[in-house]
């Protein structure tokens, strides 16, 4: 069973409390982009063995989407942020590396 | 219910009125407070009197809880309050449900529905927490005499249903 903090309201939400959003961080492609670019925004999506970086939102609770970082393999959870990070914010990097081993 | 359960299950009338808004306003604030004549709630807890209670439901919204038929009036002093402010103001009476569960073992028999964790040092008298119950979105806080159940009245039958299940009489755990 996976548990997420919800960085809004404080709560550790229970999976089923929860409502996935699959990856996180996508760049939205517009009009003028190209066909292969759209293309890959709309369907394409990582799949990683590892560290993952996805959207969820508290659902069941005080209704917030927000980010987690978490392991695929493992399902250990480094970290959630809000949702309006444009990108995984530098403590849940750091915190990833040093249970990596690895260089954020 | 045919027989009667470990704890006792009563519907509650009720005023209720969704408050949306800044949290952080002053206006916003002191709105809410006047509507009830309560303290603004901590996150994650409901303060109340005798008549009334006021709920923290999330980052931007509070429930105000007033004595039935008060609603209507309770939402009027909030809007001539909110007047030109960015805030929500519904009267949610009608579409809510809302249940009393009392007794030794109201925990327990509200623990078999919900993945919330309602041991006593966990959920102390005051905490107020939205989750699932069943198969449906609720929210509940934790009373001196009892705990508190809200719903949608949509699915209120259901509710009332799980309740009486979940305090069969021969199913009472003592856990907590
Ligand atoms: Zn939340």
């Amino acid at each position: 069973m996976l548990y997420l903090k919800c960085p809004y309201c404080g709560q550790m939400a229970d999976e089923t409390e929860l409502a996935s959003g699959g990856q996180a961080h996508l760049r939205r492609e517009g009009p003028d982009s190209s066909d292969s670019a759209f293309e890959a925004y709309l369907f394409l999506r990582d799949n990683p063995r590892g560290v993952h970086f996805e959207r969820w939102r508290h659902a069941y609770g005080c209704g917030k989407w927000f980010h987690a970082a978490r392991c695929t393999r493992t399902l250990e959870v480094f970290g959630t942020y809000r949702a309006q990070m444009g990108a995984p914010p530098q403590d849940i990097l750091a915190a990833i590396a040093a249970r990596r081993g690895e260089t954020a | 219910m045919s027989e009667p359960g470990f704890v006792s299950v009563s519907e509650l009338g009720a005023g209720m009125i969704a408050l949306r808004g800044d949290l952080r306003s002053k206006v916003f604030r002191k709105a809410a407070e006047a509507g009830t004549g309560l303290k603004l709630p901590a996150p994650c807890t409901i303060v109340w009197d005798g008549a009334r209670a006021l709920g923290w439901m999330a980052p931007d919204e509070l429930l105000l809880v007033v004595p039935e038929g008060e609603g209507a009036v309770t939402v009027a002093a909030l809007e001539h309050a909110l007047a030109g402010q960015h805030a929500l103001v519904a009267d949610v009476s009608d579409a809510r449900a809302m249940f009393h569960i009392s007794g030794p073992g109201a925990r327990e028999a509200l623990a078999k529905l919900t993945p919330a964790d309602l041991s006593p040092a966990a959920f102390p008298v005051g905490t107020l927490r939205r989750t699932r119950l069943g198969q449906v979105a609720g929210a509940l806080w934790a009373e001196e005499r009892g705990l508190t159940v809200l719903c949608f009245r949509s699915v209120a039958v259901y509710m009332r249903d799980l309740l009486a299940d979940a305090s069969h009489p021969d199913a009472a755990l003592r856990v907590f």
